[in-house]
């Protein structure tokens, strides 16, 4: 059978469907999903959406501008940032009128609250800008837009699992898709495909991530030549409940919450006197690592308290619901009572495939690939710069999901059908089949472990060229082990068995990647902390890192910032 | 600490009756049931199919029966079986499985969508937001938190018995998640869905959705709701 759609989105998050909603109607749209569309990890942004409102008290956009920037440690790209920033009051009014329940101020308008790195006057005090629902503002969102989407009657192949990206002659034909239930091959003949798959925290061992956080799209792309920007930037949020890495929301610190260490002490005064427990995350994240390796961790163990017990039980039930029952279930613990043991969480990823203004996705040579887009997480539009500020994700896949849906749009008459090489789908069978025979071999979970662990202790908040260099090598050999994975399950319905190996040649690769321009940037700058450097060096490293795969590995070139506004100067909170 | 788990298995595709198998894996008392299934899938075997993405009770996927009760595996822990020598899995109860704990969504998200959960306003939106107070935005709060995890309607004895066709608790909720939005319009039409003969009525009140819901939805205080405010509201109530 074939399959035929203008435009095939890939990915069922905000992004995705941000993007679908804009062409329905104008176009045939197709939406994919590896997990059923309402599972997507859209549903667990927890925090809220930043727009500069004013609704609680005076904002502006500029400012909003300036905390992007300044919260990217200046590598974010400012063209981009006052995109964002002047576009969100539409954007969050827009979500609003299409019925999201956000909170109510008394006056019946949008609720808004404090957010790390959201700050009023260029820096001078936090301000209310994170617009929410409780602490399920993710899940409220998606469930809006896909009912949006059912509405439209936008066409939803769900649990679909696409596996190759098809581009004949520099220019977009296809995708090449499993469909989990029954374990076929198709293809999608398309003259538009939009990539929107999310992060990739699976290659960490701690995260807030979902299963299905695996990278899959920029692995799509950069396994046919298409580079990938900023791989070395990796948040990891500083409240990850310890053990398990589910993420308590800054929304607890922005609230009021605050972190202590062994001796009580509210130790962020010492590392950000103007804003505290919301200064941005990665330095936060780097606070609590300093903490406990200079011995005040609680109980000498490795990890500090978050504590939200003079917020009072109201204040939690109303406006942290969630999060208190996260803590509840899992820890058995009382948030109105108790302390809450908390240790750095991977969480996001500032970097991925290179885009511009439009969605497009750029090349070696930073020109458009016609026909091919990309949003949300799995892009680097270069937005969030070295680290990204919280709530201004959901507001990145809401206004840039919606930018590239309508690009395309216009785009579409440009576009002409190409034709597809024979049996476009011949490669991915054959992949498949490779490791169906294979009888002897490596479990995939002992190689993914394996990766896990190795990112986790050589590449996470804190780095230095000998550990990235040992990672950098053991990685390598786990690319080697790989060829030798084999899996028990034979069969084709819903092969999960198949899927994880497959998934695991993705974080392979991004490990490999996230590792070399770790290694590459002999500088420290937002989340990229290198022990051997840690001074920024403007004169040398303000510039877009961008790795290309080769078949000896990999080959690094940079590109610049765009600065518009805002000099780059010191940062402190 | 070993743990027993006895696990429905079923594989249409193998061409065999279902039937139950049994795992023995190491598990701390604080760990998840999903970690014991991932234990299982990812050492021992690797043919068991099941869904899962979030693994903190927040995406929906993983509703299953656990000791007969339907429930989250991510929200379960090893420890709140203590008492049981042996754990037993099984897919949601009314739905058609698939494969082994996976099961058919489709027509469980096409009920819901009957109940055109979207924003239908009255008039076109203003220039900024519209406006609601807090208190009518706190009629919406406990339904808002609905996962789409179907626990509700497969733990509903009237879905499994007397009425399959009856649209089942969680497309209610998703009713009067937009029937008591303030921002809606459309308030007599969809008490007029709601009056169908498969919409509200058949609920008779056992609870158990309630009771299993993982997110502490008040479903049949809302069912009831709305019931009363279809005897208010229309003169052809169809519970009479
Ligand atoms: C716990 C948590 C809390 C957060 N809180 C906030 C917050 O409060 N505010 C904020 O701004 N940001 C927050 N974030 C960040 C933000 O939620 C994410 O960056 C964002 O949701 C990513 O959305 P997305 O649309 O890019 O991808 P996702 O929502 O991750 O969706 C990815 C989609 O791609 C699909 N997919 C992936 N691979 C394939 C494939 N091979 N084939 C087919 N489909 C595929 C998936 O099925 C899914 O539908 C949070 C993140 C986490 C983890
Ligand atoms: S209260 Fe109604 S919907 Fe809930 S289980 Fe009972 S009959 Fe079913
Ligand atoms: S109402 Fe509760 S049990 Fe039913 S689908 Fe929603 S969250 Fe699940
Ligand atoms: S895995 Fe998401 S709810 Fe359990």
């Amino acid at each position: 059978m074939v399959f035929k759609h203008d435009v095939l989105i890939v990915g069922a998050g905000l992004a995705g469907l941000r993007a679908a909603t804009e062409v329905a109607g104008k176009a045939d749209v197709a939406l994919f999903s590896k997990v059923y569309p309402t599972r997507s990890h859209s549903g667990a942004a927890q925090g809220g959406i930043a727009a500069a409102l004013g609704n609680e008290e005076p904002d502006s956009w500029e400012w909003h501008m300036y905390d992007t920037v300044k919260g990217g440690d200046y590598l974010s790209d400012q063209d981009v940032a006052e995109i964002l920033a002047k576009d969100s009051i539409r954007a969050v009014y827009e979500l609003e009128h299409l019925g999201v329940p956000f909170n109510r101020t008394p006056e019946g308008r949008i609720a808004q609250r404090n957010f790390g790195g959201h700050t009023r006057d260029f820096g001078a005090a936090p301000v209310k800008r994170a617009c929410y629902a409780a602490d399920r503002s993710g899940r409220v969102m998606m469930d809006t837009l896909y009912f949006e989407a059912v509405r439209k009657g936008i066409k939803i192949y769900p649990e679909f699992n696409v596996m190759d990206l098809i581009v004949q002659e520099g220019q977009v034909a296809g995708l090449v898709a499993c469909e989990l239930a029954t374990g076929k091959i198709h293809f999608f003949h398309a003259r538009s495909v939009l990539i929107a798959t999310g992060g990739y925290g699976k290659v960490y061992k701690v995260t807030s991530n979902a299963f299905a956080s695996t990278g899959d799209g920029l692995y799509l792309t950069y396994k046919l030549g298409i580079p990938l920007e900023d791989m070395e930037f990796v948040q990891f949020h500083p409240t990850g409940i310890y053990g398990l890495g589910v993420l308590i929301s800054e929304a607890a610190r922005g609230e009021g919450g605050v972190l202590r260490n062994n001796a009580g002490e509210r130790f962020m005064e010492r590392y950000a006197p103007t804003i505290k427990d919301l200064a941005p995350r990665d330095m936060v994240s780097r606070a609590i690592f300093t903490e406990i390796r200079q011995g005040r961790g609680v109980n000498g163990e490795d990890f500090v308290n978050l504590d939200l017990t003079h917020l009072g039980e109201k204040k939690l039930a109303e406006k942290l619901s969630d999060i208190s029952s996260f803590v509840k279930i899992y820890l058995g613990l009382d948030p109105v009572k108790e302390l809450i043991p908390i240790h750095p969480t991977c969480h996001y990823m500032m970097g991925g495939i290179p885009t511009n203004t439009h969605g497009q996705v750029l090349d070696l040579h930073n020109n458009p690939v016609p026909g091919l887009y990309a949003a949300g997480e799995c892009s680097c539009i270069s937005l969030h710069g070295a680290n990204r500020l919280g709530c201004n994700s959901l507001l990145d896949l809401v206004v840039f999901g919606r930018r590239a849906g309508a690009h395309i749009c216009d785009e579409l008459k440009n576009l002409s059908w190409v034709e597809p090489p024979p049996a476009p789908e011949s490669a991915t069978i054959e992949r498949i089949r490779r490791l169906k025979e294979r009888t002897a071999g490596d479990k995939a979970v002992v190689i993914r472990q394996r990766l896990q662990e190795i990112m986790t202790t050589e590449c996470s908040v804190f780095r230095h060229e000998e550990t990235l260099k040992n990672a950098l090598t053991e990685i390598r050999a786990l690319e080697d082990r790989y060829n030798r994975v084999s899996i028990d399950y034979k069969g084709d319905r819903y092969n999960t068995d198949l899927t994880d190996a497959l998934e695991l040649e993705h974080l392979l690769a991004l490990g490999e990647a996230i590792v070399a321009c770790a290694l590459a940037r002999t500088e420290s700058r937002g989340a990229h902390w290198r022990e051997d450097f840690p001074e920024r060096v403007d004169e040398e490293w303000l510039k877009h890192t961008i790795v290309q795969k080769t078949n000896a590995g990999v080959s690094i070139t940079y590109k610049p910032v765009s600065i518009t506004r805002f000099e780059p100067k010191p940062r402190a909170y | 600490m070993e743990k027993q788990f006895r696990i429905f298995r079923f594989d249409p595709e193998a061409g065999g009756e279902p039937h139950y198998q049994s795992y023995t894996v190491s598990a701390r008392p604080e760990e998840r049931i999903l970690d014991c299934l991932n234990r299982i899938k990812w050492e021992q075997d690797g043919t068991l199919g099941y869904r899962m993405s979030c693994a903190h009770g927040v995406c929906g996927s993983d509703g299953m029966r656990i000791n007969g009760v339907c429930a989250l595996a991510c929200q379960k822990l090893v420890k709140d079986y203590a008492d049981s020598v042996e754990i037993t899995i099984e897919p949601l109860p009314f739905f058609k499985v698939l494969k082994d704990l996976i099961v058919d969504m489709d027509e469980f998200l096409a009920r819901i969508a009957s109940m055109k959960p979207y924003l239908i306003p009255a008039e076109p939106p203003p220039e900024k937001e519209y406006l609601q107070s807090p208190q009518d935005h706190k009629k919406v709060e406990d339904v808002i938190r609905c996962i789409l995890c179907a626990c509700c309607t497969g733990a509903c004895p009237v879905m499994r018995g007397e009425n399959p066709d009856y649209v089942g608790p969680a497309a209610l909720v998703w009713a009067y998640r937009f029937l008591y939005d303030t921002r809606d319009g459309q308030f007599t039409s969809r008490l007029e869905k709601l009056n169908e003969p498969d919409s509200v009525w058949p609920c008779v009140n056992y609870f158990e959705c309630t009771r299993v819901c993982p997110k502490e939805i008040p479903i049949t205080k809302s069912i009831n709701m709305m019931k009363r405010e279809i005897k208010k509201n229309l003169p052809n109530p169809g519970g009479e």
